[in-house]
């Protein structure tokens, strides 16, 4: 929480000790301070706009752009199926074995905060975070239905007249509209978009949906309408680990006092030339901020570095003839070398530096494994797991029988014809369980459906005393089709016969 | 005792305490952590209300809800026979022949298989069906009574010598020593010709001697070359796959006190679709054989019949 600037001024005084006086208790708990942003206009502003536009045309555009898969998979472009277990995004699809691409995923878009944190400061809170978005979107209500900043003050110390229970009622449910249209645009990322729509409306959609875009309608209206900036403030963990990562050369919002000290008004600059600076102390900085603080006192846990309190300065210095950016991104050696000074270096300095280049490398090194990985990655895969009861069977002409749990494993979105070879085992044959003994060959033709694993259990059998090698391959082959890569997988184990030691 | 003062840059009062020049901020709590206590207050009265909570002597309070773990089990129990009923259904309706006409159904009749045998059959025949001494592998290609499914379905559900199913499969070996029908010494001989057969000892006297002996006493059921007889479950005996052992001192053993297997007749414990899927998965291990061609001319029957 900021402090009280009145506060800061017994502070400084010597505090009266132990003087008798009525002892002042403070309250255990602290009501919150309503937060009324003013409305402002300016490039920061714009570009907040801009990002807020884009994040929420993500969200809720994204599950209904479609994406021709063929007959045998989902067409939603970017679709979560966990009934199935698969996850969709475009033109890859990612199968539960191949998780680590997730993960790869997530640990990039945990460097990626680093990087920019490390780049532009917190950037992310500022402009991308969906609570500062939600947050902004929800104050942009609050100016609609209750007025600016003051009619907005004036209304929360209002007494409960008709009135102001009609505009609460009013903005209540606009906020409970956004509420539900992010909580339930939510679900369409784990089903089939259109058909969950028309489930949901018609009641026919499954009780997880209703309940999940409950939930989350819930913590839009509580964490975006109510709770707004003690989010980042309290229950975020993110603005105490960005405290740890910013240093002397990060991006923060900056009020340059040494521009701005001692404060005074305008009649104060014509009466007394050159004694006071250029701060006017009209307290804009102040009124604009999303959080609530006054940025002259530094930098602070609250603030976000959304810029607003930039453009307001910047507004009030053209409108009273001084130069801009009293109020600006700057880095703390930067800070410095302009208080010794300096001419202000250009910001794009602070950005380009080992550390964030290091975090960079870091970022586009796993993104490029990644993508690699992608290249390089089969949709055919054989596991095969040897029976340990019993490691092998007699047969009665004394051949020797070993059985295995197969799985074919067609990773395409259409069905595949696959031959399972033996390799190694020289006049050794298989046959599958739904097969009789007598149907053993060398190779058998499977057709596995599209995006499927067929489960099989496979028999080897070898004529008496041929397995000598006791080391062979299963080998998968799909058939090609016309002007295709033939694919294939091995596996390679162990043929178990009487007598063996291990 | 405390000594409070102002914090200077933060301007907030002091908890008053100090604690090796660490010193801790009176910053209130927010408001609303309040009101989230006491909300975990009223679901926690809530949820001692309708859900069982507080212990007594012989149980808890039993919560308005109803709500046992075993009640929670009894329904989860009741939704997987719900969803497997439609399954259990179609085997039943299907004869345990056309199983393999239906690739999904038989793959469920496997399935369901495996899980009854971990209940029923594994303490005789082993967890990996591979059977002990006097227990038959069910993985391999020797079977006693017939490895088609129709007859390893016939086997489960009437048991092998299973007092109280009159159709239980029945054949008895005479104890060839212990009756007296042979001496011991001629005992020796049809076991060394026994040993020869099976391709275990070359031919010499005894095996000579014991070939006529075997000829005269053991070829009826057995078969001339000993390639066994199915009919009365009779084993092959020219083949590596011993029920009891191929040795000498185990079969002098066997040819004179005999042996006498039993099965219990799991038609009198188990039901028809559970019986039906065990012969699924026993025909499944591997060993499982083709239906003779034409044979559906109920095959119980017939093995009655034949059985003495």
């Amino acid at each position: 929480m900021p402090a009280d600037p009145k506060l800061k001024l017994v502070a400084s005084t010597p505090a009266p000790q132990g003087g008798g006086g009525a002892p002042h208790e403070p309250s255990l708990y602290a009501r919150r301070e309503p937060v009324c942003p003013s409305k402002i206009d300016g490039r920061f502003r714009r570009f907040k706009w801009a990002v807020m536009a884009f994040c929420l045309a993500v969200y809720w555009g994204t599950p209904w752009l479609r994406w021709d898969r063929g007959p045998w998979a989902p067409h939603q472009a970017v679709l979560i199926d966990l009934a199935h277990r698969r996850f969709y995004m475009f033109g890859i699809e990612i199968w539960p074995h191949e998780f680590y691409f997730v993960a790869g995923l997530l640990i990039m878009a945990g460097i990626g905060l680093f990087l920019v944190t490390s780049a532009v400061g917190r950037a992310w809170c500022g402009y991308a975070c969906p609570q500062t978005v939600w947050t902004d979107l929800f104050q942009h209500v609050d100016r609609l239905i209750d007025g600016d900043r003051n009619a907005q003050l004036a209304l929360d110390r209002a007494p409960w007249t008709a009135r102001k229970v009609t505009k609460r009622v009013a903005k209540w449910a606009i906020f409970l509209g956004i509420s539900f249209a992010t909580g339930g645009a939510w679900i369409f990322y784990f089903a089939d978009a259109p058909t969950l729509q028309r489930e949901f409306w018609t009641g026919t959609a499954p009780g997880v949906a209703y309940g999940c875009v409950a939930v989350l309608t819930f913590t839009t209206f509580w964490l975006g309408g109510f709770m707004r900036e003690q989010v980042c403030v309290y229950m975020c963990p993110w603005p105490r680990i960005q405290s740890a990562m910013l240093d002397e050369k990060s991006l923060i919002v900056t009020y340059k006092d040494w521009r701005g000290e001692p404060r005074g008004s305008l009649k104060q600059a014509k009466r007394l030339p050159g004694a006071v600076g250029d701060c006017i102390d009209c307290k804009q900085c102040v009124a604009v901020c999303p959080t609530g603080i006054d940025i002259r006192e530094g930098a602070q846990i609250g603030c976000i570095t959304c810029g607003l309190c930039i453009d307001a300065c910047d507004r009030v210095m053209g409108q009273v003839g001084r130069a801009r950016g009293l109020i600006d991104y700057c880095t703390l050696d930067d800070a410095e070398h302009e208080r010794q000074g300096g001419a202000a270096k250009p910001l794009i300095r602070a950005i380009f530096r080992p550390r964030t280049l290091v975090y960079l490398g870091l970022w586009g090194g796993i993104g490029l494994a990644l993508l690699f990985m992608l290249g390089q990655r089969t949709r055919l895969d054989l596991s095969v797991a040897r029976d340990r009861n019993p490691e092998f069977v007699q047969l009665s002409n004394g051949s020797v029988r070993n059985g295995f749990t197969v799985k074919l494993r067609n990773m395409e979105d259409r069905p595949r014809q696959v031959v399972l070879s033996l390799d190694g085992l020289p006049q050794g044959a298989i046959y599958s369980d739904e097969m009789d003994a007598a149907a053993a060959r060398p190779a058998l033709r499977f057709t596995v459906p599209a995006d499927t694993t067929q489960r099989l259990r496979i028999y080897a059998v070898v004529p008496s005393g041929t397995a000598q090698e006791r080391h062979f391959t299963f080998r998968l082959t799909a058939q090609a089709g016309p002007g295709e890569q033939p694919a294939q997988d091995a596996v390679k184990t162990e043929f178990s016969a009487p007598g063996d030691t291990d | 005792m405390a000594d409070k003062r102002i914090d200077e840059p933060t301007g907030v009062e002091t908890v008053g305490h100090e604690w090796d020049g660490i010193e801790e901020l009176n910053t209130p709590l927010p408001r609303w952590w309040l009101w989230t206590f006491y909300a975990t207050i009223v679901f926690a009265i809530g949820y001692v209300v309708v859900y069982p909570a507080i212990p007594g002597r012989h149980a808890a309070t039993a919560g308005t809800l109803g709500w046992t773990s075993r009640g929670a089990l009894d329904k989860d129990l009741k939704a997987a026979d719900a969803a497997r009923a439609q399954t259990r259904a179609a085997i039943a309706a299907t004869p345990v022949e056309k199983l393999a006409d239906n690739p999904q159904l038989l793959r469920a009749a496997i399935e369901g298989g495996a899980a009854a045998f971990k209940q029923n059959c594994v303490q005789c025949h082993g967890a990996g069906a591979a059977g002990s001494k006097g227990y038959p592998n069910l993985n391999d290609d020797d079977w006693l009574w017939g490895g088609d499914i129709a007859t390893i379905h016939q086997t489960l559900e009437h048991g092998i010598r299973y007092p109280g199913d009159e159709q239980t499969r029945v054949s008895q070996m005479p104890a060839f020593g212990k009756d007296g029908i042979l001496t011991a010494a001629q005992v020796q001989d049809v076991v060394s010709h026994v040993r020869v057969i099976s391709g275990q000892d070359k031919p010499n006297a005894s095996s000579t001697r014991g070939a006529q002996i075997f000829a005269d006493n053991c070829s009826v059921c057995h078969g001339a070359n000993g390639e066994g007889n199915r009919t009365v479950g009779a084993p092959r005996l020219n083949d590596k796959i011993w029920l009891y052992g191929g040795d000498r001192a185990t079969l002098t053993q066997t040819v004179t006190y005999a042996r006498q297997g039993v099965m219990p007749a799991w038609g009198q414990r188990l039901d028809p679709v559970t019986i039906k899927m065990l012969a699924a998965y026993v025909h499944s291990r591997g060993g499982g054989e083709a239906l003779p061609p034409a044979a559906p001319a109920a095959p119980a029957t017939a093995a009655v019949a034949q059985a003495r």
